[in-house]
């Protein structure tokens, strides 16, 4: 026969001030471990979303970014013309021949100087990235130094909302739109005219050309024309793959930096757990006894104090998931490694992290119960009855 | 004296618990203590930064360049001693994954204006001032390649394309515990005259000019001339002391900085709860022994303090333990991290806050305890059979 599980429950709950600092001490584990896989997936997630599938992305071979490409007026227009480019509606090409290029501003919060991207469109631009839209204003005039910016750029750096303008490259920019790109990398660029940006940083060449193909499966056709044309020098890859890779860094990063303190983090929680279960094996030797005696099962003593560790590490898990699903409100800004430009993303919960994060909390309640629990079981009737 | 016996005797009492709580303790404060070091790690540019160093870039942002022609104006300006020319090459050896920071700079002036760059054979510095296609490694970057002096090693251009041959001329050893020794160095002028054939547009421009000056106390005054000479022109100028420089990089990533700091203090918060679950439990288990105390005589305070040494037994020998393992820890991890960290050193200021953390569990674990004892009234004590 089973004991039941209020027995435990109520154990908990009359040690309060104990359960109270062991649960707690799980919650924070739970909550740093989540909060790292939350921003690893935010991360992920937010570069992932920022290339279609349908884009390809042309770079000078052999640079890894698209600040550090560069293309040429006639690479850029042979790219831009391949019979596998898709038309729109009105028959133009859907290829844009784009500048990347970073420039520091001031940060709103600290004021200390950060890289933002300011991406240099052509015509298609916008039409290859349905994500963005206009929120505020209008959109720049092509051929004039007017540049709209991204909403992550608006809320984290000074001096760049409507009506402002910005001083580089000898002109003056004025910023008369601004721009929602939901939750990819665009939100944290400014985008102008390409032409202008050019002459503005005497710039002779473009950086990427970015293309939507006629269809998923053109892309080893299109990648064959451009990489075996030794003139050109480039390199193709798919726009997702561009921006994966791009995250590749940094999320290694924030991985094995997240790894690396739970796992540290776990061990005090699972110890905490360990003293407060061993103790309550101590004090309650004669009430084991007892059980004993009125014929509870060894098994069912394990279970016991096994439902009762494991309620300790469901209880830490949830209180830790609780507080941490408030991080999802809050986005987190930083530089990206790879491209040295400010990037900001949100802290993502998703089912599965939730669950990792709960599977996790109950381990660390099984490991630290398992060895007490195992005690109270192999306790001796007789001496288990006399002690108490 | 007895006190203190009693302490010690009553911490160990109860073995496999204060083992525990020890075992706790010192994980944290080994954790505290590493993530210190860490974010330690990450200010080492900053560390290694001269006051007698100023860097001239571009205003609009480090990825611009700025003419050759900037030299001999930045030289004339009173105050500056040395100006040398440097680019950040970004190449890649064999594969991405080898990463390590690369520049080109005109070598005379870069050996000149750091002396923390140790070359002990005076043979290879004149050799790698010698060879133009010469390059100058630290002697941590020999040791991860297995590098001697006369190996010839490409690099792979990301920035400047191409597949670059040069030859190890020297190996340099760092002057101080704080010296990068995982860089390489090669002549600028081996960049610009490969640039000059491949890419005559991109030629004759610098990344950045690092300018020696002779009195720290005028940096600001010489950058603010420094600055003033390129007002208004096509590429305008920032010039800061290499120390502001480091630090834009390193508030690059500040948010991780931030999040890793929480977190050092995260850590001292769960061993807090650890190390005051055990103690409140002490407690409670020995309400009737503090009654018994109490009626032979021993006043509340003593009574109190008592417990509250205990609790500092328990978590220094628990810190001692942590700080102990803080040094082959912390070599170990910066070997493997070498990529990530060139420099890794536990600092005295980790130490002191490890014992400053391991007193303050101490005290604030046992306080609770303490004053639950000391205000326990006899005759309830005494009536709970426990």
């Amino acid at each position: 026969m089973a004991i039941p599980l209020s027995y435990s429950w109520r154990n908990l709950l009359t040690r309060r001030a104990t359960t109270i600092l062991t649960a707690g001490g799980m919650a924070l584990v739970v909550f740093v471990f989540t909060a790292t896989l939350m921003l690893a997936e935010g991360l992920r997630q937010t570069l992932v979303s920022t290339g279609s599938p349908d884009n390809v992305v042309v770079m000078r071979k052999s640079s890894e970014t698209e600040v550090q490409s560069t293309l040429e007026r006639q690479v850029a227009q042979v790219a831009a013309t391949q019979p596998q480019v898709a038309v729109d509606v009105q028959g133009r090409l859907l290829a844009a021949r784009e500048l990347v290029i970073l420039i520091s501003l001031a940060k709103r919060s600290s004021g200390a100087a950060s890289n933002v991207v300011i991406r240099g469109i052509g015509p298609a631009s916008l039409e290859l990235r349905p994500q963005v839209k206009l929120v505020a204003g209008r959109m720049p005039e092509p051929g004039s130094t007017e540049i709209m910016v991204g909403q992550s750029v608006l809320s984290k750096f000074a001096g760049v909302a409507l009506g402002q303008t910005l001083t580089f490259g000898q002109r003056e920019w004025a910023v008369v739109g601004v721009f929602d790109a939901g939750n990819t990398g665009f939100a944290s660029e400014i985008w102008g005219d390409a032409d202008q940006l050019m002459q503005a940083f005497r710039r002779q060449s473009y950086s990427v050309v970015v293309a939507k193909l006629k269809s998923y499966d053109d892309f080893d056709a299109y990648r064959a024309d451009i990489e075996s044309d030794p003139r050109l020098q480039a390199e193709v890859k798919r726009e997702r793959q561009y921006y994966e890779d791009q995250s590749k860094a940094l999320s290694r990063f924030l991985r094995v930096l997240g790894i690396s303190l739970t796992a540290i983090f776990s061990i005090g929680a699972m110890l905490g757990a360990m003293i407060t279960m061993y103790s309550a094996v101590a004090t309650r030797i004669g009430e084991i006894g007892t059980m004993r005696a009125l014929g509870f099962k060894r098994r069912a003593i394990l279970a016991a104090f096994l439902a009762e560790s494991l309620l300790l590490g469901f209880l830490g898990g949830a209180t830790g998931l609780f507080f941490s699903a408030f991080l999802s409100f809050m986005s987190f800004s930083t530089t990206n490694f790879q491209t040295f430009a400010e990037l900001a993303f949100k802290f993502t919960l998703t089912g599965e992290i939730a669950m990792w994060a709960m599977g996790f909390a109950l381990f660390m309640g099984v490991s630290g119960g398992l060895l007490p629990a195992l005690r109270a079981s192999r306790l001796n009737i007789v001496e288990a009855l006399r002690s108490g | 004296m007895l006190l203190i016996r009693l302490a010690v005797r009553n911490a160990f009492r109860h073995r496999l618990r204060s083992f525990l709580t020890i075992l706790g303790v010192m994980v944290a404060i080994l954790a505290f203590g590493l993530l210190r070091t860490v974010i330690d790690a990450w200010y080492a540019g900053v560390e290694a930064s001269s006051a007698n160093r100023l860097v001239t870039r571009s205003s609009v942002s480090l990825m611009f360049s700025l003419p050759m022609a900037y030299k001999d104006k930045i030289r004339a300006v009173p105050g500056v001693t040395q100006v040398c020319q440097g680019n950040w090459f970004g190449g890649i050896y064999i594969d991405e994954k080898n990463f390590f920071a690369n520049f080109a700079y005109e070598p005379q002036t870069l050996l000149d204006l750091y002396p923390e760059y140790v070359i002990d054979d005076p043979a290879q510095r004149s050799d790698f001032l010698r060879d133009r296609k010469g390059c100058l490694v630290g002697v941590k970057l020999a040791k991860r390649f297995g590098w001697k002096v006369g190996d010839n090693i490409t690099l792979r251009g990301t920035i400047f394309p191409g597949d670059w041959v040069m030859t190890v001329r020297a190996i340099y050893r760092g002057a101080r515990s704080g010296t990068d020794e995982s860089q390489l160095f090669f002549h600028w002028a081996y960049l610009d005259e490969t640039m000059r054939v491949n890419y005559p547009s991109r030629a004759g421009q610098v990344g950045f000019y690092m300018v020696g000056i002779n009195d720290p106390n005028k940096a600001a005054e010489i950058s603010r001339a420094v600055d003033a000479q390129f007002a208004n022109s096509l590429a305008e100028t920032l010039t800061e002391t290499e120390k502001a420089f480091q630090m834009s990089f390193v508030s690059m990533s500040e948010a991780i900085i931030l999040a890793i700091r929480l977190v050092s203090f995260v850590v001292v918060l769960i061993i807090l709860a650890v190390s005051a679950n055990t103690m409140a439990m002490s407690a409670r288990e020995r309400t009737g022994e503090y009654a018994v105390l109490k009626t032979l005589g021993f006043s509340a305070r003593t009574v109190a303090l008592l417990i509250a040494s205990e609790a500092l037994v328990i978590s220094l020998t628990g810190a001692g333990l942590g700080l102990l393992l803080i040094l082959p820890c912390a070599e170990a991890f910066g070997t493997l991290m070498t990529d990530f960290f060139p420099v890794f050193a536990v600092s005295r200021e980790t130490i002191i806050y490890g014992v400053v953390a391991g007193v303050a569990v101490g005290i604030l674990s046992g306080i609770y305890p303490a004053m639950y004892a000391a205000r326990v009234r006899i005759a309830v004590a005494l009536r709970k059979v426990g």
